[in-house]
């Protein structure tokens, strides 16, 4: 059985009409409440992914990241500016699949919830299951899962919630480097079979270099995004591809200025 | 479970399943605590009316089997279907804690003074209300045990993921399938412990239903024989009806762990492999 994914013969069109799926204006938002002291988790942000598109956004830890990722599924709402964004699912940090059910069942969540039978939700979530490198683990309880695969499976619970943008919240935080390598390969690959919008959160500048075609850096909190970079290199991306080691050295720049607080 | 070479780590769980050690610890323990009664008795520190020895009530277990299975089977009726409904009323009474706080204002102090009414004061309504029947033993029982599984599920309900629940929050789930998918089962572990507390409370309470209750009928439970016996001094035969309730509550306490596996499999083994 395939584990590893085939890249579509005739690759997705990323060129051509093109809508704004995510658009951010402005946005601050504050946690604060009586008798605490208000923090500010992000000061006027702005930021567009066009549909299909991946934007990635890196940042220094605590730059509101998280925020940025609930205020555009709809968790939250921005005390100013405004959110203009197609229907967004995210993917939480942790996997967080639920214990009680096998994996095909918890990368089903979303059909059960939409009012489909057990057996129904199987049948639509099986060959995305198979093609994404999860053939017969359908039945395995999340814990015989390695990080991984569960990844895998949070990734295709929250593709198939069948939203035209998905949220990542740093999806290959906690794995190894080589899993972690692997799992963006394949996340790529993924993407090019089920075009999504995509905003990816993340600190792992190399990580966004290699899989987005806009980057956005936050700088530390408040958050406030200093830099913005389109990629307009060709796919699949080599880590060692010149022109990516000096995008990402434009990043980590400007990520290093945002780490120093550096006005904006 | 064996493998040629041996296992691979020391095995420290005691599911005692097909592996004659495991069963040797309860063994010998019992047969220790039988000699020092047997001694005991033989030591004539006490009468025979007050303390029978083991096997003048191996004797009576033997004599009086037919006597004390018929007995054991309404003691058995009660417990199981009181118990069932103690589970309900327990659980039902939990959910609605869990969703409404202004239940768990009202209903909670009821149900914590409702563990301190003797149920010597109330007997005499409930004979009253339903007669010499199972009814009052059941009412007695469920009193007793629907506390342990609502205060576990109460708890188990609390203690969900939080981000689980904004998980389902951002898959659109409704509160009644927030609590289907996460709630429900993430309490389930805690319910299945306050299960096991009321069944051995359980079978207690039927010993305290039969006693505060009247019954009519030849065979009208272990409890009533028991209380029977002590009254006409056969306390070789009431320590016989004793040991089959000892061994009913033992039963019904591992009955139920092996339904756990079913219901709660995440909660029982660690089956955790390539992480």
């Amino acid at each position: 059985m395939p584990t590893q994914l085939q890249p579509l013969a005739q690759p997705a069109p990323r060129q051509g009409t093109r809508r704004t799926a995510v658009g951010l204006k402005n946005v601050s938002r504050s946690y604060g409440g009586p008798g605490v002291p208000a923090v500010q988790a992000l000061a006027g942000v702005s930021l567009r992914a066009d549909s299909d598109e991946l934007l990635a956004v890196v940042g220094p830890s605590g730059c509101g990241k998280s925020t940025l990722l609930e205020l555009i599924c709809g968790l939250q709402a921005p005390d100013e500016g405004s959110i203009a964004c197609a229907p967004a699912a995210l993917m939480p940090q942790h996997d967080l699949l639920l214990p009680w059910l096998n994996a095909i069942d918890n990368a089903g969540l979303a059909l059960r919830i939409a009012g489909l039978s057990r057996s129904e939700a199987r049948r639509r979530a099986a060959p995305l299951f198979a093609e994404l490198g999860l053939e017969g683990f359908q039945r395995a309880d999340p814990r015989e899962l390695s990080g991984g695969m569960r990844q895998r499976v949070a990734f295709l619970r929250t593709l198939l919630s069948g939203k035209p943008v998905l949220c990542l919240d740093e999806p290959f935080g906690a794995l190894d480097a080589i899993t972690r390598a692997e799992m963006q390969e394949w996340l790529a690959l993924a993407l090019a079979r089920e075009p999504r919008t995509v905003v990816l959160v993340t600190h792992d500048v190399e990580e966004a270099c290699v899989l987005a075609d806009r980057i956005a850096v936050l700088s530390r909190r408040p958050g406030r995004v200093i830099e913005e970079l389109g990629v307009e290199l060709p796919r699949p991306r080599a880590r060692t591809d010149l022109e990516l080691i000096a995008l990402r050295e434009l990043a980590l720049t400007a990520l290093a200025r945002g780490s120093a607080g550096e006005p904006a | 479970m064996s493998s040629p070479l041996g296992p691979a780590r020391p095995r420290y769980r005691a599911t005692g399943r097909g592996r004659p050690v495991a069963l040797l610890a309860p063994v010998l323990l019992v047969a220790v605590l039988l000699g020092a009664w047997e001694a005991y008795v033989d030591a004539g520190s006490t009468s025979a009316f007050v303390l029978p020895a083991p096997h003048s009530v191996a004797v009576a277990l033997w004599e009086n089997a037919g006597l004390l299975a018929a007995n054991l089977q309404p003691t058995a009726v009660e417990v199981g279907l009181g118990i069932l409904l103690a589970l309900g009323l327990g659980f039902l009474l939990a959910v609605a804690i869990h969703m409404s706080p202004g239940l768990r204002r009202g209903v909670y102090p009821l149900a914590i003074g409702s563990q301190a009414v003797p149920i010597a004061v109330i007997a005499p309504l409930l004979v009253f209300w339903w007669g010499f029947g199972v009814f009052p033993k059941l009412f007695v029982i469920v009193l007793i045990c629907f506390f342990p599984v609502l205060v576990t599920t109460v708890d188990g309900l609390a203690a969900v993921d939080p981000d689980q629940l904004k998980l389902l929050r951002t898959l659109e789930a409704s509160r009644w399938q927030a609590f289907r998918f996460a709630e429900l089962p993430a309490a389930l572990p805690a319910a299945i412990s306050g299960a096991r507390i009321a069944l051995t409370v359980g079978v207690i309470g039927a010993y305290i239903a039969e006693s505060q209750t009247a019954t009519v009928g030849t065979y009208a439970g272990l409890g009533h024989e028991i209380n029977a016996d002590l009254t006409a001094l056969q306390t070789p035969r009431a320590y016989a009806a004793a040991v089959v309730l000892f061994a009913f509550a033992i039963a019904c306490f591992y009955a139920l762990a092996l339904a756990e596996r079913r219901l709660a499999p995440w909660a029982v083994g660690p089956r955790r492999e390539a992480r």
